[in-house]
């Protein structure tokens, strides 16, 4: 059975479970679209009252906040087994099991649960991003498409990172680690704005630590037709989501040490 | 007073459980300090654009001490119901607490205020450590909790605390008879967290929803959570509008208590006790 073979086999059945309890993963998905939807109230209060941000508008917030929330959801849909990966295979010895199959690991986990529920996100993401479009009256041509979709794409591989070294530290730790949800969850809260708000340590922490500005603010500025008024050159910003793809391959080779690394609970 | 002994003794217990969870209490800690510090960056941002604070009706610092406060107290907010509830309605252990020969919503009531305050104190105290001392010590005072407007509006604060513990139980007890109700936690959790999160002034200080919204936004239940004790801290809030909002406060507890109590004697009357 190749990869992909598989693949789509866990997928059926994630969802067949899930279309067990039909109820509750709507309700989980629609909790999942409004508790991220009722930021942008909070972002539009903000700009009602104060009319600008630096001279970035609501339209262009906007933009970037919904392209980071899609990147998270789609994340988040691939990465449960990762980010469940203490508590549900270490602690408990399932691990073992997972090693012994002739599969890789990375696919197992991805195809352990597909949470539709993080679609909530991702609907959120797209109407924000639909809300950005109306505000800017921006218009969507071939490349803007490719590069929001690059933009995504490098997203993805960010967040899926910090969720494979969240599963690496726990082979140390055992535990789950509640401590890394302050770069996942929190990563889409300090990515909505643009990087030039914050102070010049966060600045550096989000472009050179974890690469989150190179998956959100660098090429949506491109997006906009901008200049960086950080004064990054412009040729750099499409192609800024290149290090979230790093960023995820160093995580993985992190992982790899992790995994040779790894003594069995022996439960 | 004897009446009173198993509800102190169930608060205590819960307490002090509530109190053993250290790791839970840094790992709070930290995200509230990287969310906290996020939001007051947009905000110095958005103040700093010039001439555009004098449309604010509270000042930056204020909107800074604002965001410690409901960072560091974010666990007295009634996001979702009391866990445990949830977990004796799942597993049919709810028969245990309908034996016991004392008031049911007293029981859940003094469960949830234990369960709040005992996660808020430790959280709140280390804010207050970080933000209100050593950021002024380390010369980020412009960043940092500021003290009270005054000995009144520290006086008056702090009965309003007490008041955010009682409204926000008796939100909390609303969510647990819903949850007893339809057995399960998770459809009302899902729709409480979000309203709860924009109306008490979690997602951004009341006060810089637009004015048309501002008569409205101060009587709703939520903001005797958040928002009133707050601005009363500050001094915001001061004489007649300060009483309102405490007294408003005392009117949705006495409100929403009267409602859980009714609503529960009627769930509890046709309740179904899973398991076997």
């Amino acid at each position: 059975m190749n990869p992909l073979h598989l693949l789509t086999r866990y997928f059926r059945a994630s969802l067949s479970a899930q279309a067990q309890y039909p109820g509750t993963t709507v309700l989980m998905t629609v909790g999942a679209f409004a508790v991220n939807f009722i930021e942008i109230f909070g972002i539009a209060a903000l700009f009602s009252r104060f009319g600008q941000v630096r001279g970035w508008s609501f339209g262009e917030v906007a933009l970037f906040y919904g392209l980071v929330s899609i990147s998270f959801g789609i994340s988040d849909f691939l990465s449960r087994g990762f980010d469940v990966l203490g508590t549900e295979f270490i602690r408990t010895g399932n691990f073992d099991r997972v090693l012994l199959r002739p599969r890789s690991l990375a696919l197992q986990l991805i195809g352990y649960d597909f949470r539709l529920r993080t679609m909530g996100r991702v609907l959120q993401g797209l109407l924000i991003v639909a809300i950005a479009t109306q505000t800017l009256h921006f218009h969507w041509t071939l490349a803007a498409v490719g590069l929001a979709a690059w933009t995504v794409a490098g997203g993805v591989a960010l967040f899926f990172g910090l969720l494979v070294l969240q599963g690496t530290l726990s082979f140390w730790t055992v535990e789950g680690l509640e401590v890394a949800n302050v770069l996942t969850y929190g990563g889409v809260q300090a990515a909505q704005f643009p990087l030039s708000l914050y102070a010049p340590w966060f600045r550096g922490f989000l472009t050179f630590v974890v690469p989150l500005a190179c998956v959100a603010y660098f090429p949506v500025v491109a997006l906009l037709g901008r200049h960086d008024p950080l004064g990054a050159p412009d040729w750099f910003l499409p192609l800024s989501p290149i290090f979230g793809v790093i960023f995820l391959a160093v995580s993985f080779w992190a992982w790899g040490f992790g995994v040779r690394r790894y003594t069995s609970t022996g439960s | 007073m004897n009446a009173l002994r198993p509800y102190l003794a169930t608060f205590s217990a819960r307490f002090q459980l509530m109190l053993q969870y250290r790791a839970a209490a840094l790992a709070g800690f930290a995200t509230q300090c990287w969310w906290g510090g996020i939001k007051v960056m947009i905000y110095a941002a958005f103040f700093g654009a010039a001439g555009a604070a004098a449309h604010a009706p509270i000042s930056l610092s204020q909107t800074i001490t604002y965001t410690w406060l409901a960072q560091g107290f974010l666990s007295l907010n009634p996001w979702t119901g009391d866990p445990d509830v949830a977990a004796k309605v799942r597993t049919g252990a709810v028969g245990y607490d309908r034996l016991r020969p004392v008031d049911a919503y007293g029981w859940w009531y003094v469960n949830a205020a234990a369960w709040m305050t005992a996660r808020a104190a430790p959280r709140s105290a280390m804010m207050f450590a970080l933000t209100g001392i050593i950021f002024p010590i380390v010369g980020l005072g412009a960043w940092a909790w500021a003290p009270p407007a005054g000995v009144a509006a520290a006086l008056l604060f702090s009965l309003s605390m007490i008041l955010v513990v009682l409204l926000s139980s008796a939100i909390v007890m609303l969510i647990n008879i819903c949850v007893a109700a339809t057995l399960t936690d998770r459809g009302v959790n899902n729709l409480v967290a979000p309203v709860a999160i924009l109306l008490t002034g979690n997602l951004i200080p009341l006060p810089l929803f637009p004015d048309w919204a501002r008569t409205a936004l101060f009587i709703q239940p939520f903001a005797g959570v958040v928002d009133i004790p707050f601005r009363i801290y500050f001094g915001q809030l001061t004489g007649t509008m300060a009483l309102a909002g405490v007294g408003l406060q005392v009117f949705w507890i006495l409100v929403l208590g009267g409602l859980g109590r009714l609503w529960l004697g009627r769930v509890m009357d046709r309740l179904q006790v899973q398991g076997g």
